[in-house]
């Protein structure tokens, strides 16, 4: 483990991964002086440098030789809420979905690239570092009032049913963030639907139609294919 | 004199020793300890032998020794290790025996076994100890022995003539030939006897008699100097084989060729061992030959196991056997001869009485007169032993008494009697007779010869009582009578011979035809069968139908054997299973009928071809005289070889047919690898290029220069991605480890995934989706179809010109999905169309587009894992259309 900077002020970053080369990249990709960057190579010393350090957000390689991703992830979220973005490869839809359950903000799949990262970085410690969401959530043309429930596109009131609307205040809550559907299937309809994905499919196909301009070619509700949706804003 | 030429040996002569010296290295050898008589010192000479083996450190072990309590040979015997023997119970003794089994998983390099001829107790695995000290040697162990003149099988008739003891126990002479030095332990005679007064010698309490005989001064002189000369001989052997290897010139003898025939006769032995020393002495090959007969001597069908063993004898002593058949012996006999070369033919004195040789000629003149120009030998075998082994004739079938046959031939004088009686009136005697004569005629061809003969002298004695004058006596008025009487006497006999032969001969051939039939079923049989399993089950159905047995196959599984087939109901124990591996591990027949392990309940016979040995077949035959029948035997044994090879051609056809798949997937790797290289190494090219010419400090580029260089990098760092992506897609298919999540799926979801995976190719396009709103969810896997559409969409995007728009659609229609990408493009030539999803695939497109070939054989691979097709077709109007139909299943709720 080593300290790069360490400096109080700045958000502190965990980079955890065992190929060399990556932690180099991700040092300059994120090395611009914004964040205080620390490093660890395998799965018990990112045990250790988390409860060290105290980071305000984790990056987790999945593919750890000592210890399971999913296992590092379950043992922090034993004790802290840091979020934790995990970065795994392609075709690994079920270890994102494990590790998503397991306490996981979002995942990247390598390759990837800096812009794609630095966007994660900052959705994911928006919920940590903000300590109240912000009552209206602005996205480009969309608007959804939390408080008195009124979503409008363009200026134009959207009519949504209860269902559409508590996907969608869950989504914007998480905005930016993947949602999994198990995650939201529990959250919405409740444990018992877990396995009910059409009925989630139809509503998300029924809220696309309303607020995206293309419904076909979705700008804000995305899919993120085999794992969930994400509420995409930038 | 010989020139250079002359003076090399043969090609053959130098092959037999070459193949000599081969055996010599690989097999064990035998050294023998031969003498004359019991207590010449054999045991004590080896044992010295051994231990000075022991001394130049070789692993000696002694197997069976027994010292008879001599001080002497129990001294020897210190210092040796000794195998505990094996004991085994008979009626209720202990017999101690050589323990085989122990010997073989010790290992020696050398073993000494005592007494070569003694035959082992009842329950043993072999019947003699020279079939265990063959085994040993088959196993790679060396072996001394100790045997006796008078046990060497070719000599067994000479020693009873020179001492009036039949020895029993013999060796034969092969195993003799094979030992690799035989030394001879010789005292002479005088010793001999002094040592048997101090009592030196062991002599078994029952033998007492017969050693008092044996032990006379003449007697071990004649038989020191037949020992003597059978060493030298052997020595001749070796020194022959010598000279004719390095080609020196010596008197080599005319190569000769010898015949003789066995009949099951009590002198067939006789004639055998004399046609051996025959052979033995002119270094010839011999030939013994058993001429099966019709109707031939009642005597020698009736003896038929008296043949088998004088074959086997025959086999033993080094001759080559045959089984012919023929009308006449002579004449069988002389034609086999002809064709195999024969110089001479061994036959024995006649010892009939004279006048049979009216009725038929001996066998010695028959084959004078035939033989033309190959030399009769013609041996005396009278017999002056003085005991005759009596062998079990059976006198008649069993369970077939005769009185019911005499009393029909009895019958059928009456009944024609009978009938004559009112003939007599108006038919003249003579031609009365007639009538019995048919009587005659119908009792050989109904009932048989012995009653038919019967029926020609009741004949005589009606014909005389009722119809010759005076009338109802057997006086006879006119002479003349008498030729009728014994014209119709002779004539009945006649009759009744050649009508039961006639019936005999169709009867053997009858019975021929039905092996040759039942060999003939299998063969049909296995021709077809193209697997194990019906290859075993013909095998079982044949031999069950025309031997009406019983059997069991066993083929070899890893280790140990285990039962493939068989008849229902029979199932074999333990020992029955040790049985079948000993024959399958020593490619011998075992079992009963057999010499080995004889009190097991079946007969077993290995499968075997030239190369090796497959499995054992065990068969339990209906009757147990069967067991030994040549007949069957012979039956059995190509019934195996025929089922092995059988086996063996499914074995072979199952290694081609490996042997293809592994050379297909050996050309699809190489095709693999060669894709590969190259498509791995040309992005790199350019990002190397772009990224060096970037780094280099010395090179000044324009803003513009950089961007395209880095834009061309990105550009194919990401095209490399996506190549590695499609490479491990592939790998997943091709090894099947592809699994199918099928979730409901959102069509336009599927699509705008895919769209939005391929944002950066489509930036500049035109894309027209048609994808309906209201479509019904579809079960399908969404990963794996974003992907194949992906690669569509790609394709589309790649080979059309830039302005031209790209098509995706999607309808459901008739429980089925379809989706279609369009592209305007070139399209693709129609012979090419159903080729396009091969892997590596690549449509020759003249700017070089670029791809891994890959793509589609991926999408084809995705969607026939859901069940659905993939088909290309060219568009009215220019381009290509790419349709997916799925099946849609109905949602469960």
């Amino acid at each position: 483990m080593r300290n790069v900077k360490s400096d109080t002020s700045k958000p502190r970053i965990l980079m955890v991964d065992d190929e060399v080369a990556i932690l180099r990249f991700l040092r300059v990709a994120l090395g611009n002086g914004e964040f205080s960057l620390h490093e660890a190579e395998n799965g018990h010393s990112a045990l250790a440098a988390a409860a060290a350090t105290r980071p305000d957000l984790i990056l987790l390689d999945l593919g750890l030789p000592d210890l399971d991703g999913v296992e590092v992830i379950k043992r922090i979220r034993e004790w802290s809420q840091v979020p934790i973005i995990v970065l795994s490869v392609r075709d690994g839809e079920d270890d994102k979905v494990g590790a998503l359950d397991a306490g996981a903000d979002d995942y990247l799949i390598k390759p990837f690239g800096v812009g794609e990262l630095q966007a994660r970085i900052r959705a994911a410690m928006r919920r940590s570092l903000q300590q109240a969401p912000e009552p209206v959530f602005h996205c480009q043309e969309l608007e959804v009032d939390l408080p008195r429930r009124r979503v409008t596109l363009s200026g134009e009131e959207v009519q949504l049913t209860p269902t559409e609307y508590e996907l969608l205040r869950l989504l914007v809550s998480h905005a930016g963030r993947v949602l999994t559907h198990g995650q939201i299937l529990k959250q919405i309809w409740g444990g018992a639907y877990l396995d009910q994905q059409n009925v989630l499919r139809v509503t998300v196909s029924n809220l696309r139609q309303k607020i995206e301009p293309d419904p076909a070619r979705p700008k804000y509700l995305v899919t993120e294919v085999g794992v969930g949706y994400r509420l995409k804003c930038d | 004199m010989r020139t250079d030429e002359d003076a090399r040996p043969s090609p053959e002569t130098l092959l037999r020793v070459a193949q000599a010296e081969e055996a010599e290295q690989h097999c064990a050898k035998l050294k023998i300890f031969l003498g004359y008589a019991a207590g010449v010192g054999k045991t004590y000479a080896m044992l010295e032998a051994a231990r000075q083996r022991q001394g130049d450190g070789r692993d000696v072990v002694v197997g069976y020794v027994e010292s008879h309590g001599r001080s002497e040979t129990d001294q020897l015997l210190e210092g040796l290790e000794v195998v505990p023997k094996a004991e085994i119970e008979y009626m209720g003794v202990l017999l101690p025996e050589m323990d085989i089994d122990a010997v073989l998983s010790r290992k020696p390099e050398l073993a000494l076994v005592d007494e070569l001829a003694h035959s082992n107790a009842p329950g043993s695995r072999h019947e003699k100890r020279w079939q265990d000290v063959e085994e040993l040697l088959s196993a790679g162990i060396d072996v001394y022995t100790t045997v006796n003149i008078q046990h060497f099988e070719s000599l067994n008739d000479i020693v009873a003539q020179i001492t009036g003891v039949i020895v029993r126990e013999t060796v034969p002479d092969s195993l003799l030939d094979q030992a690799v030095e035989i030394r001879l332990v010789d005292i002479p005679p005088e010793d001999l006897l002094q040592r048997l007064k101090e009592g030196k010698v062991y002599i078994p309490e029952k033998a007492a008699r017969a050693t008092e005989k044996f032990f006379k001064p003449g007697n071990l002189m004649a038989l020191r100097e037949l020992s003597l000369r059978r060493a030298a001989a052997r020595v001749d052997d070796q020194m022959r084989a010598y000279m004719e290897s390095r080609s020196i010139p010596g008197p080599w003898p005319v190569a000769d060729r010898l015949l003789v025939c066995v009949s099951g006769s009590p002198y067939s032995e006789r004639l055998l061992r004399t046609t051996r020393r025959l052979a033995d002495e002119g270094k010839a090959p011999w030939h013994t030959v058993y001429v099966e007969t019709p109707g031939g001597s009642k005597h020698a069908r009736e003896n038929r196991a008296r043949v088998w063993k004088d074959l086997r004898l025959a086999e033993s002593l080094g001759a080559q056997v045959a089984t012919l058949t023929g009308t006449s012996v002579a004449d069988a006999l002389v034609d086999y001869a002809v064709r195999n070369n024969v110089t001479k033919i061994v036959v024995g004195k006649p010892a009939k009485a004279r006048w049979r040789e009216f009725l038929r000629p001996p066998l010695v003149d028959q084959v004078i007169r035939l033989s033309g120009t190959i030399d009769v030998h013609v041996v005396s075998i009278a017999a002056s032993e003085p005991e005759v082994p009596k062998a079990a004739v059976a006198r008649q079938k069993p369970g077939v008494p005769t009185w019911p046959g005499y009393l029909k031939s009895f019958l059928l004088v009456l009944l024609t009697s009978l009938a004559c009686e009112p003939a007599r009136l108006y038919l003249a005697p003579t031609n009365l007779v007639m009538m019995y004569l048919l009587a005659v005629v119908l009792a050989a061809i109904r009932l048989g010869r012995r009653e038919s003969i019967c029926t020609a002298f009741l004949s005589v004695l009606a014909f005389d009582f009722f119809f010759v004058p005076p009338r109802f006596t057997f006086a006879v008025t006119d002479t003349e009578y008498f030729i009728t009487f014994a014209a119709l006497l002779t004539v009945g006999v006649v009759i009744s011979t050649l009508v039961s032969q006639a019936k005999e001969r169709a009867e053997a051939i009858r019975e021929r035809e039905v092996q040759t039939a039942s060999l003939y079923y299998l063969t049909r049989d296995l021709a077809v069968a193209s697997d194990l399993a019906t290859i075993l089950y013909a095998l079982v159905k044949n031999i069950e139908e025309s031997l009406g047995a019983q059997l069991v196959v066993l083929l070899p599984e890893g280790e140990r054997l285990s039962v493939a087939a068989g008849s229902t109901g029979l199932s074999l124990d333990v020992k029955e299973s040790a049985v079948a591996d000993w024959a399958f591990r020593n490619h011998t027949a075992a079992g009963r009928g057999t010499d080995t392990l004889v009190s097991a309940g079946l007969l077993y016979l290995p499968l075997q071809t030239s190369g090796d040995v497959l499995g054992v077949v065990g068969v339990k035959l209906k009757a147990d005289t069967e067991f030994a029948s040549p007949l069957s035997r012979r039956l059995l044994q190509a019934f195996a070889t025929q089922v092995a090879l059988a086996i063996e051609r499914v074995q072979f056809a199952k290694q081609a047919e490996q042997a293809q798949i592994l050379q297909a997937r050996e050309t699809l790797e190489r095709a693999l690898l060669n894709s590969i290289s190259h498509d791995l190494r040309t992005p790199l090219v350019s990002i190397t290029g772009a990224l060096g010419a970037l780094r280099d400090k010395n090179n000044e580029l324009f803003e513009d220069a950089r961007d395209d260089l880095l834009d061309a990098a990105w550009e194919e760092a990401g095209r490399l991605n996506r190549f590695v992506g499609n490479l491990l897609d592939m790998t997943r298919l091709e090894s099947g480890a592809l699994k199918i999540k099928q979730t409901p799926c959102d069509v336009q979801d599927l699509v705008g995934c895919a769209l939005a995976a391929l944002e950066p190719q489509l930036r500049e396009r035109t894309i027209e989706v048609e994808v309906p709103a209201a479509l019904p969810l579809v079960r399908m896997d969404m990963v794996l179809m974003t992907q194949v559409l992906v690669n569509l969409v790609d394709n589309a995007v790649k080979y059309s010109p830039r302005d031209s728009p790209v098509l995706v659609s999607a309808v459901v229609a008739d429980a089925t999905l379809l989706l279609t990408v369009a592209d305007r493009g070139p399209g693709v030539p129609e012979s090419e169309l159903s080729h396009i999803f091969d892997k590596f695939y690549r449509v020759p497109v003249p700017e070089g587009a670029g791809g891994t070939g890959l793509g589609l054989s991926i999408c084809k691979g995705i969607v026939a894992a859901h069940g659905g097709e993939i088909v290309a077709a060219n568009r009215a109007g220019g381009g290509l259309r790419v349709k997916i139909s799925l099946p849609i299943k109905p949602e469960e709720r």
